[in-house]
């Protein structure tokens, strides 16, 4: 374009850079003016937005769970406290490498592929940033110890400590109170947020379940100034939360023990009530769990095992376990026909042959000691006899007397097919067979040997433990009835506990409260009367009780023995043995406590079931420590 | 070059008396050191709030000033001949020390910019950069027809692509694109065709697209993060949101000095350095800053007059080009807290905490002294 050697234009060169300087100093001012222009529009257009993020920043409210409720049983001692554990918890904000850290975690104090699995879901299902998320739980101290040393590594790793539920009694009273379980994907659906906000438990079973509310206590919070890395800076305001109320039990937890122990290691299910008010004072049964294990989340592989027992662990026999009530009905058949005059205490039939057969029928209904050889039978038999040697062959012929809909309409009088307890969310309501229930469930009508088997409570009648031992406690209360209930004291029983309350049994004359008490007495009193003569518990628990004691044993079938077949215990399995059932009260003069006891496959109720309610009573009214006194309400 | 000590003479530039006052007399220029220990003063004080309050870094900063103030008035006395003369030397040298980099450097951060000398200080040759191209351009089109001719435009560009690309290798894009800015600053002030100016504002559109796939992943986002800071609120976005945050609510007059939260609070990254914008911002609001940018333009104001006033081309292209190279600075690391330019790491001029930033600025600061103190005494 233009020669090289052309000379420099001084003139014209400083004319170009003025003119080009002002022009640069001028888009400068420009340029500066835009700045200007921002800050204006961030500083004073849209300062409100950013003063409100900038306080929203620095001031987070965090949540104060509340102490959850103590439960005691009716002695004061501690069944379910709560106690210190320690967590490890990561922020991931604050860590800069997080499979780093977790794998230095790992070689600290171990993390399986489950945990770290589960972390990280609690990882994703996090609220906001900056919130501290568990890694592990209850770290012992050993752990804690590992980790604190190397601490100044693990930037965002922390120890915290929280208060989590703890059953002192492990398995002894889990399925009596129920359990804490921690809060699941699924209960955070329908939770609300905000009252468990920092609460990571929930009662899942029991007395646990019924009362959370009550228990839970309410949620409090705190303002405060934090950092960006979410430490506390200073505390604002703060609103404090208010711990759950405690809750007394009617449980006793010496007798719970007691009530254990004398199960042993057998399958069975015990419940104890005090007849005056309804109150459960024991509900065991075995096998149980500790339910310490669910509080902080059990592993899968012990939930498996436990979950896949042949010998049901979680399961609650006492509230949900159904079972034929077998010969324990008998005193409410006897009632039930007193009440509808359709026998006397006089009445008396002939049991010869040990068996009974319904008119223009071949079949056969068996007594106990029936014998192929013809040398079974009671003899004579009258009511009072009927219940101490428990005859079938009676109470065959009295139910057919009856018919099923007085024996259903007045054995529901005692709870038999209703779920009467309030505050066990777990407990069912048994059956107690109708025509109705016959033609609705199986499209049959009902037959007259359906009637049969009611009388000595086979067939299709279920009860559970529980509301086998409310009838026995409406019969000690010579038919004052009560609702079975865990809760003494600490908060209203629900309305529930009105409802649920039963007409009182008023149709029965004292004579006949007499006779059935005499008669429940000689089942464990009447001795050395020689054979075929003794109350079938006699022997085993009545030589030398020091109280006096009603009972009745039972067995419930398993399976069914064919027509014509004797009972042969050898020739079963042990499971396919018959439960063992005893139901009894004490002292019979004035009673303080209806029991119903069930040894799974047991075989006889006498021999097996008897020894031990006999136990457990006399733990209740002679060891006691607390004196039965201390037992009213 | 000689210089007469005479009381009373024309001025240069128009033509009036003047007096030879005492900063002229040891070749200082009283405005500037002025503004400048202004500035720094102001910027001690946001700077004292940003650390909490401590005394040690603000200490430790008012020596890095002390240090480069010194650098200011040595580099003051020495002649503009000899920066004339010393440029193609320390061009050269500044390219065999950014190769060296590339080689032997020190990373920090994932970028390779230091060299480490054993027993004396660190040192980035990149900063050296900085006052070396426009020494180098205007030295080049000192004795060259103006406005330059296509060939010089060609060798002048190639000189500028020599240093950025191998700063933009270390990878240090900021540092790189502001030394590329420098050198077209000195093409502008000798006077480049329009023509060229909009044609490489056109090609630098169209090539903008490919750059995009040249570009490192983190640049990438912090690119994406200036469009829509929401989309990684706590991560990259983080530090955009929470500025923005701290300057909006200052509001006019500011929460009050020491008051900030978002600073104070530790919620406001880089707070101490490339981010002490914010921090000015929310303690002592739209004022505070406002105050800043005004001392910044009487500064920049000084640097065009006496760029203005300089008698020859060396000295008009090194002056312009040192003073709104200051205020590309100033203007990027605004923009770039205030969320309108992406995040690269440009330091707020004399107020950031940092050493070898500040050196280089006093450093250019004395040779506009030294510019305006020598010329030869005409009409």
């Amino acid at each position: 374009m233009a020669e090289p050697l052309a000379l420099k234009d001084h003139t014209g060169e400083s004319r170009i850079f003025f003119d080009r300087v002002t022009l640069g100093f001028g888009l400068l001012l420009l340029l500066t003016l835009f700045l200007l222009a921002r800050m204006f529009y961030l500083q004073i257009i849209q300062h409100d937005l950013f003063a409100t993020l900038s306080d929203r920043n620095r001031i987070q409210v965090q949540s104060l769970p509340p102490i959850r409720g103590l439960i005691y049983d009716r002695n004061g001692e501690l069944i379910a406290d709560n106690i210190p554990t320690f967590q490890l918890t990561l922020t991931k904000e604050r860590v800069e490498d997080l499979d780093a850290t977790l794998s230095k975690l790992d070689e600290l104090v171990g993390l399986s592929d489950d945990e770290i699995e589960s972390f990280k879901k609690r990882l994703s299902r996090r609220q906001r940033p900056f919130e501290s998320v568990p890694v592990l739980y209850r770290l012992t101290p050993e752990e804690i110890a590992r980790v604190s040393v190397d601490s100044y590594a693990l930037p965002g790793v922390e120890i915290e400590a929280r208060l989590v539920r703890h059953y002192p009694n492990g398995e002894l009273m889990a399925h009596a109170i129920g359990s804490v379980r921690r809060i699941n994907e699924e209960d955070a659906k329908t939770l609300d947020s905000v009252a468990y906000s920092g609460t990571d438990h929930l009662g899942k079973l029991g007395v646990e379940k019924f009362y959370e509310k009550t228990l839970l206590g309410t949620v409090g919070y705190q303002q405060v100034e934090t950092d960006a890395r979410g430490r506390v800076m200073k505390v604002l305001d703060s609103v404090p939360p208010r711990p759950g109320q405690d809750l007394t039990l009617h449980v006793d937890v010496g007798l719970q023990r007691a009530a254990s122990e004398a199960l042993g290691d057998r399958r069975g299910t015990v419940v104890a009530l005090d007849p005056a008010t309804g109150g459960i004072l024991a509900l065991v049964s075995k096998p149980s769990y500790d339910p310490n294990l669910f509080v902080t989340g059990i592993d899968y592989q012990s939930y498996a095992e436990l979950r896949d027992s042949g010998d049901v662990p979680l399961f609650n026999r006492a509230l949900q376990g159904q079972y034929e009530p077998g010969s324990t009905l008998k005193p409410f058949i006897a009632l039930t026909g007193l009440m509808a005059g359709a026998t006397t205490p006089e009445f008396t039939i002939h049991d010869d042959p040990g068996w009974f057969k319904l008119p223009n029928n071949t079949r056969l209904y068996r007594d106990w000691n029936w014998k192929k050889d013809g040398r079974g039978g009671h003899g004579d038999v009258n009511l009072q006899k009927a219940i101490y040697r428990s005859c079938n062959v009676y109470f065959f012929d009295l139910a057919v007397k009856l018919g099923i809909d007085r024996v259903h309409e007045n054995l529901a009088l005692f709870g038999f097919g209703l779920n009467t307890a309030i505050d066990l969310p777990e407990a069912r309501s048994g059956l107690l067979p109708s025509r109705e229930w016959k033609r609705a469930t199986r499209g049959l009508p009902w037959y007259p040997g359906d009637t049969v088997n009611i009388g000595i409570g086979q067939g299709d009648m279920l009860v559970t433990p529980l509301q086998l031992a409310t009838a026995v406690a409406t019969l000690a209360n010579r038919g004052k009835t009560v609702v079975p209930r865990m809760l003494k004291s600490g908060v209203e029983l629900p309305q529930q506990a009105k409802t649920k309350q039963l007409d009182n049994v008023d149709q029965v004359s004292a004579e006949h409260w007499d006779l059935i008490f005499d008669s429940m007495g000689m089942v464990v009193h009447r001795g050395n009367m020689g054979f075929g003569e003794n109350g079938t518990a006699w022997a085993y628990i009545g030589r030398d009780i020091a109280y006096q004691m009603a009972g009745k044993s039972g067995t419930a079938q398993v399976v069914g023995i064919p027509q014509g077949e004797e009972y042969d215990e050898e020739e079963l399995t042990e499971r396919q043995r018959k439960h063992a059932w005893f139901v009894a009260f004490a002292p019979i003069e004035d009673p303080k406590i209806a029991l119903a006891v069930l040894v799974e496959n047991g075989g006889g109720g006498s021999a097996i079931a008897s020894p031990v309610a006999r136990k457990i009573l006399d733990y209740y009214l002679l060891e006691n420590r607390y004196k039965v006194a201390q037992a009213d309400d | 070059m000689s210089q007469d000590f005479v009381r009373r003479m024309p001025s240069a530039g128009f033509g009036q008396t003047r007096t030879v006052g005492l900063g002229e007399k040891f070749h200082l220029d009283i405005p500037i050191i002025l503004l400048l220990l202004m500035i720094c003063a102001y910027g001690l004080l946001i700077l004292y709030s940003a650390v909490g309050q401590q005394t040690a870094p603000v200490v430790n900063q008012l020596i890095k000033i002390g240090v480069a103030f010194g650098v200011m008035i040595v580099m003051a006395q020495i002649s503009p001949i000899f920066y004339l003369r010393i440029a193609p030397w320390l061009f050269v040298a500044g390219i065999l020390l950014l190769i060296a980099v590339l080689f032997v450097g020190t990373t920090v951060n994932g970028s390779q910019r230091w060299l480490r000398i054993p027993g004396l200080l660190n040192f980035q040759p990149s900063e050296l950069m900085k006052l070396v191209i426009p020494m180098m351009l205007a030295s080049y089109f000192h004795d060259r027809h103006l406005p330059p001719l296509r060939k010089h435009v060609f060798w002048a560009c190639v000189m500028i692509l020599i240093p950025v690309l191998l700063i933009a290798r270390q990878p240090d894009l900021g540092t790189s694109l502001l030394i590329g800015a420098s050198g077209l600053l000195v093409l502008l002030l000798a006077g480049i065709s329009w023509r060229y100016v909009f044609g490489a504002f056109i090609a630098g559109l169209m090539a903008a697209p490919a750059l995009w796939y040249v570009m490192r992943d983190y640049q990438r986002t912090r690119v994406m993060i200036l469009l829509d800071p929401e989309r990684d609120p706590l991560g990259a976005g983080w530090n955009i949101i929470q500025s923005k945050t701290a300057i909006g609510s200052g509001g006019l007059f500011g929460k009050g000095l020491f008051q900030g939260t978002q600073s104070h609070l530790d919620f406001l990254p880089e707070s101490q350095t490339d981010f002490i914008v914010a921090v000015l911002a929310e303690e002592l609001g739209l004022i505070g800053v406002t105050l800043l940018l005004v001392l910044y333009i009487l500064l920049v104001g000084r640097g065009v007059v006496i760029a203005i006033q300089a008698q020859d081309t060396f000295g008009r292209l090194l002056v312009g080009t040192i003073t709104f190279t200051f205020f590309v600075y100033v203007f990027v690391n605004v923009g770039m807290v205030s969320g309108i330019l992406p995040v690269v790491g440009v330091p707020l001029p004399l107020v950031s905490h940092g050493g070898t930033a500040i050196l280089t600025l006093f450093a250019g600061f004395g040779i506009i002294m030294s510019v305006h103190t020598h010329r030869r005494i005409t009409l």
